[in-house]
């Protein structure tokens, strides 16, 4: 930590100038996404940091702070942390992927529309 | 089955004044990246889905025709309410990308600061212009989301709003651009090489230069050319100078102007005039009378070449119009949409640049592929961000 005179933790979220467009018709939704999608980053850093903590110890049987700061994922174990970011990514969008599928399906009617059909035939 | 993956943020190369991030902070790249690539490309084509099966059919019943121009459709999608959540997605991961550049960068600014100084100090390869106005196009918003655009300075003599639009060039193109970012320079050292062999400019003039990351490899590829970049933006100049330096292209001047007016250049005084995404980034009235002073700075037999996204034509599909435009309106890019439907020749035919010496090219980023990927194209394209562009130039007719 330097003893410089920006507040970086402050200074590093400033709004950009320009109006925001409201995407989602709704102040919640707007905000609560943000702090999700935030969320999220924060899940995949501790994943990929663990990641980083776990091949160490594979390798060194045990390790430092410095030891995680200075380790660069090459090779194999690049691809491999890429392909378990990917697959997380795919995980927490679920919902969006499952509602493009669903604008692509054949029109569906209500569960229990189909309950009752199956019950009477 | 092979992943199609981006490298990890560490692929990125380190020079002298790259801003160092720790391990956390590669990896909130690291998830932007990936989320980015699955934006577009995973589920990019939602939109397009959205579009064919409710939207426009819905457009259609309501209007009794088809949509007329790239604005209907993207009114008629903001109503939908799959196109609305993925254009909040979008729009997070840029905001979540400034802060986390602009984090890395202002907490080690006292160190960045000294070392970029180091370049710089005393050097008249250097030439800010405190007197210069900021252009209105350059301060009506804040482009790409980047708070205090090129020129915003946490403190007087700042050089930090280089060093986050470097740091996150990266996360933002998924590894498109290459180690240094520069994959759009390398780019254009191949198609000269290319297309003239021999040829070797004298005088190199780049204009919007950002942190010159496009114009150091052609530095490089030209060590005897005397080149002049440009910006409006004295923190991006401080942080492209020291840039330069430290990669060893000491053939670069980076002077404060605005390309309006470059009187300070004589008639013909440049062999080559270059802008790599530039030219979104102005106004209406402002790119004539740049393209129109560029003509004029020209040498005879000279090249003039921008590149760029490519432009809307009639045989480009309205939607195709309408996504390309996303950036135009969720991401501060207010000129986007007009330039993109400007017809550029004609603009550079009203410059002097005759239309049989003019010319336009496919240009791919040259990037080292055994690390880094090449650009998806076609359905699954980041538009507005593939590291693939139309290059749209001139031979100026020699006197």
């Amino acid at each position: 930590m330097s003893d410089n005179d920006v507040d970086y933790i402050a200074r590093a979220g400033r709004r950009a100038k320009g109006k925001r467009p409201d995407t989602l018709h709704d102040f919640n939704a707007e905000r609560t996404l943000s702090i999700l999608m935030a969320v999220a980053g924060e899940v995949a850093v501790l994943k990929e940091r663990l990641d980083t903590v776990e091949r160490l110890l594979d390798d060194k049987g045990t390790i430092s702070r410095a030891d995680i700061e200075a380790y660069q994922a090459t090779g194999d174990a690049a691809y491999e942390r890429a392909v378990a970011t990917k697959e997380y990514v795919a995980r927490i969008m679920r919902g969006m992927q499952q509602e493009m599928e669903a604008m692509q399906a054949a029109p569906e009617r209500p569960t229990a529309e189909i309950s009752i059909e199956l019950k009477n035939s | 089955m092979k992943q199609d993956v981006p490298p990890p943020y560490t692929a990125v190369a380190q020079h002298a004044v790259f801003p160092q991030p720790t391990h956390d902070e590669a990896a909130r790249y690291n998830f932007l990246t990936a989320f980015n690539k699955y934006l577009s490309g995973s589920i990019g084509a939602g939109n397009r889905i959205a579009y064919d099966t409710r939207v426009l059919p819905a457009f259609q019943a309501d209007h009794g025709r088809d949509p007329q121009d790239r604005f209907e459709i993207r009114d008629a999608m903001n109503q939908d309410p799959w196109h609305r959540y993925w254009s909040a997605l979008k729009r997070n991961s840029m905001e979540m990308r400034q802060q986390n550049g602009r984090s890395i960068t202002l907490r080690q600014i006292d160190e960045l600061s000294a070392k970029v100084r180091q370049y710089n100090e005393g050097r008249e390869t250097l030439q800010l212009d405190p007197s210069l106005p900021i252009p209105h196009y350059m301060d009506v918003v804040d482009i790409h989301c980047m708070p205090g655009n090129y020129q915003g300075e946490e403190r007087p003599g700042d050089m930090s709003a280089g060093a986050n639009y470097d740091s996150g060039l990266f996360a933002t193109t998924a590894g498109g651009l290459g180690a240094l970012s520069d994959g759009g320079g390398q780019a254009l050292v191949e198609w000269v090489r290319k297309e003239r062999p021999d040829w070797k400019p004298r005088r190199i003039l780049d204009l919007g230069c950002t942190v010159g990351h496009n114009i150091v490899p052609l530095a490089l590829a030209f060590p005897d050319a005397e080149v002049i970049a440009i910006d409006t933006g004295a923190a991006v100049l401080r942080y492209a100078h020291a840039r330069a330096q430290s990669l060893g292209a000491t053939n670069i001047t980076f002077i404060q102007m605005n390309a309006e007016d470059m009187s300070r250049f004589p008639d013909g005084h440049f062999d080559w005039v270059q802008t790599t995404m530039y030219l979104h980034e102005l106004s209406g009235k402002a790119l004539p009378k740049i393209i129109a002073e560029s003509e004029r700075v020209l040498a005879p037999g000279g090249l003039m070449f921008h590149l760029e996204q490519p432009q809307y034509s009639d045989d480009m599909p309205l939607y195709e119009q309408f996504i390309r435009d996303w950036d135009a309106f969720n991401n501060n890019e207010p000129y986007w949409s007009a330039m993109h439907a400007l017809d550029l020749k004609q603009v550079m035919e009203d410059a002097g640049l005759p239309r049989d010496c003019q010319f336009t090219a496919r240009v791919l980023a040259v990037v080292d592929r055994t690390i880094f990927p090449a650009a998806a194209e076609g359905a699954e394209e980041d538009h507005g961000r593939a590291a693939a562009w139309n290059a749209y130039g001139a031979w100026k007719p020699e006197a």
